[in-house]
């Protein structure tokens, strides 16, 4: 096709019959509600190429056929998907060359999250991509990044300005009808993250996107694709804290990696979405897609990812083992208070020879939650010499939580081994006391004992991700002993 | 200071069993006093109720330190306050390192202290000199706490986390045994080199051998939940030569 590069404008789109609202057009917000007139809104609002309507288009018809997952062991009230908006701006719309431009109110929800911008670019070289609602308002370091050929900007940029790049690679990871929520995302997504690392080159900083739920009512639907060209090394992390809010929000984001040929992508996460209050009240929804390829012989996926927050957590990041040689890791805390609710795991499918892959998931219980671990490891026939290392290890502080693992294992080749191991405890009275005789206090001896028991994953993580972790677990954590 | 630590008339049962009976006890500030008795008859009992642990039910008497009523306060306030426990059977705590376990702890007494926190460099410096006094390896600081340490390491342990937090009230609920001949003599050395005018220690022992490096100023013998008598070092010389039996038929 030849006009990959064909824009649209807001002209093509200013004819009111087919839009129905064309008042609406300069507003911040979309309309509430879900219909092909808001996808066109959101594809128009972003420039898009007209193909990329298209698949939109295509993702919201088939969206509309299907029916969402109830398989899992969440239990929420239906969503009225026609009650929520699909589309916010913030209020300043121009281009923002330096993080001087950004709204000083914005800059201060990040400090008082604890994620100093301004700090971050001194920072041992951490690149920051902030999404601010659904838009991107300040990304730096993106010079840096450049003189490595490394592209690092937000997903609509991308669109803009590498449109190959995502024609060639969207959706070939996770299929914008792989499930509800994917193709939900695939109408909707607001804005994201982008990722290319060129041939051969290891990205010279962490790169770093922090997530945020702003405005009320609200859905979020990130749309992130990180491809690592042959023999190219790059390590992503993303991190997300939402403020207190009242009702329900849905976030379906939609994660792909990519690893070419001898390529390795690290996606570390910590997700901390407002799990709503005591009695389970409100909180964010996290239903995820997230799907990493080892398209190419010899790569390399590890996913660690710590999830504290959320009132529902729905996630199962996964590694497509294509390519032979090639090896993917999951390592993850999932920790669940109050209310919450968690089914995540993971998938490893084993495609090539002499794949590996390894499974390390620690849960933690509290309060009335229930924490399941749902992981599928999948040999096919043709896997020759591969093998899988599982342990999924849980914890429970409370009588009134529970914790369910629950493995699925296909092994159809038969020279390749699947080992599972799994963990139930509480933390003992007597190690209680024992950090409590020597000074610590009641939640400082839970945390502490929590710490150790997910050090495995969070020496996964990088270092100045893995103290915020820490300290995020602690939190999270606070009160739960009983 | 008098009496700084003061059991008066305290009973403890658990789960319906008496356990400690009627039990005085009053130790001064500096002094060191050992308490011998044989298996089961309430030492580690005492030890934990010292220490804050739940699960006790206290049916009579107080107990006070510095002046204060201790009963009132949490097992980590107790520990803050001077009260140390190097426990009879430590536990383990997976993931967490030695060393880390005792700069969290130390870090908690200097917080409730009103101190600042210490620095890193003169952390590592006192710890490393702590840890060569009582023959306890790098390799050991790095491990994670207790897991899959020895019996020996374990007590050693104990007795390291003792001479990092600098209690004013340390309770020895048998540190010495498990240890061998050379370790023993380490450790005891080691735990007489932190005597001073400033801390007591409370020494639970069943072996006299222990008091000849600790020397106490009193020795009390423990049978049944009750102090029956207390004397001189010369008591626990008798109890090594002759048992408990002139005591049990008191
Ligand atoms: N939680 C409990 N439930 C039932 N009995 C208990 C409990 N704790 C202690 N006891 C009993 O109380 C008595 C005193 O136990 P304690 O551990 O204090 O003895 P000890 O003097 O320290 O003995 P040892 O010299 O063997 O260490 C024992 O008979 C023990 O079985
Ligand atoms: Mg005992």
């Amino acid at each position: 096709m030849s006009d990959n590069q064909e824009k649209l404008t807001d002209k093509d789109f200013k004819d009111p019959y087919e839009y129905g609202f064309e008042t609406e057009i300069d507003s911040d917000f979309a309309p509430k509600g879900l219909n092909e007139e808001i996808v066109k809104f959101i594809s128009n609002k972003k420039n898009e190429p007209k193909w990329l309507l298209e698949w939109r288009l295509a993702a919201y018809k088939k969206w509309l056929t299907m029916k969402e997952p109830n398989w899992s062991s969440v239990r929420y009230p239906a969503i009225d998907y026609q009650d929520s908006y699909y589309y916010a701006a913030p209020k300043k719309t121009e281009k923002i060359e330096s993080l001087d431009d950004v709204d000083p109110k914005l800059l201060e929800t990040y400090n008082k999250l604890g994620i100093p911008l301004k700090e971050q670019e001194w920072l041992a070289g951490v690149a920051v991509d902030a999404v601010f609602d659904s838009v991107s308002v300040g990304t730096t370091f993106k010079e840096k990044l450049k003189e490595d050929g490394v592209i690092f900007c937000s997903f609509s940029e991308a669109v803009v300005e590498y449109p190959d790049l995502i024609r060639k690679y969207l959706g070939t990871v996770i299929p914008r009808t792989d499930n509800y929520f994917a193709a939900l995302n695939s109408a909707v997504f607001s804005d994201g993250s982008f990722v290319y690392i060129p041939p051969g080159v290891k990205c010279p900083m962490e790169l770093s996107t922090y997530f945020r739920i702003n405005a009320a009512g609200t859905g979020q639907f990130e749309r992130t694709l990180v491809i690592a060209d042959k023999d190219s090394y790059v390590s992503y992390l993303e991190g997300c804290t939402a403020p207190m809010r009242d009702e329900h929000q849905l976030h379906a984001a939609v994660v792909e990696l990519v690893a070419l040929e001898g390529a390795e992508i690290k996606y570390s996460t910590v997700q901390n979405w407002y799990p709503g209050d005591e009695n389970g009240k409100g909180g964010v929804y996290n239903f995820v897609t997230k799907r990493g390829d080892c398209r190419g012989n010899n790569s390399k996926i590890s996913w660690t990812q710590v999830e504290t927050g959320s009132a529902i957590t729905w996630k199962y990041p996964s590694c497509v083992l294509k390519g032979d040689n090639s090896s993917g890791e999951f390592y993850s805390i999932a920790v669940s208070n109050n209310y919450q609710q968690v089914d995540s795991g993971t998938k490893m499918i084993h495609l090539g020879k002499n794949t590996s892959s390894r499974i390390i998931s620690k849960g933690i219980s509290t309060g009335n939650s229930s924490n399941t671990y749902r992981g599928l490891v999948s040999i096919h026939p043709k896997s020759k010499n591969s093998r899988n290392f599982t342990q999924c290890d849980s914890l429970l502080l409370t009588d009134s939580c529970s914790a369910n693992t629950i493995p699925y294992i296909q092994s159809k080749n038969i020279n390749s081994i699947v080992e599972h191991e799994a963990t139930s405890s509480k933390i003992s009275d007597d190690q209680l006391f024992y950090c409590r005789q020597r000074g610590l206090n009641e939640e400082e001896a839970v945390s502490l004992i929590v710490n150790g028991f997910c050090k495995d994953v969070l020496q996964k993580l990088p270092m100045e991700f893995a103290v915020e972790a820490q300290r995020l677990l602690s939190v999270s954590l606070e009160g739960s002993v009983g | 200071m008098k009496n700084f630590l003061k059991i008066k008339d305290l009973s403890i049962s658990v789960e319906d069993k008496c356990i400690i009976k009627n039990l005085n006890l009053n130790i001064n500030k500096g002094e060191v006093h050992a308490l011998m008795g044989p298996n089961g008859c309430g030492k580690s009992t005492l030890s934990n109720v010292l220490a804050g642990k739940e699960g006790y039910n206290i049916t009579n008497g107080k107990i006070s330190f510095s002046g204060e009523n201790l009963l009132k306060f949490s097992p980590d306030e107790r520990a803050n306050k001077g009260i140390f426990l190097a426990f009879q059977y430590p536990v383990e705590i997976p993931g967490v390192t030695n060393i880390n376990f005792i700069k969290t702890a130390l870090e908690s007494n200097r917080q409730y202290n009103g101190l600042d926190p210490i620095k890193p460099g003169d952390f590592l410096k006192l710890i490393k000199e702590k840890s060569k006094l009582l023959g306890i390896s790098d390799e050991n600081l790095k491990r994670q706490l207790n897991v899959g340490f020895s019996g020996g390491e374990k007590k050693r342990n104990e007795a390291l986390q003792l001479m990092m937090l600098e209690p004013s009230l340390a309770i020895l609920d048998e540190t010495d045994s498990g240890l061998d001949v050379d370790a023993f003599k380490i450790v005891a050395d080691a735990v007489n080199s932190t005597r001073s005018k400033k801390n007591s220690m409370l020494i639970i022992t069943h072996y006299q051998r222990l008091l000849e490096r600790i020397q106490p100023d009193i020795v009390h013998v423990f049978i049944n939940g009750s102090i029956i008598e207390s004397g001189g070092p010369e008591l626990a010389e008798e109890i090594d030569k002759n048992g408990y039996e002139r005591f049990n038929n008191a």
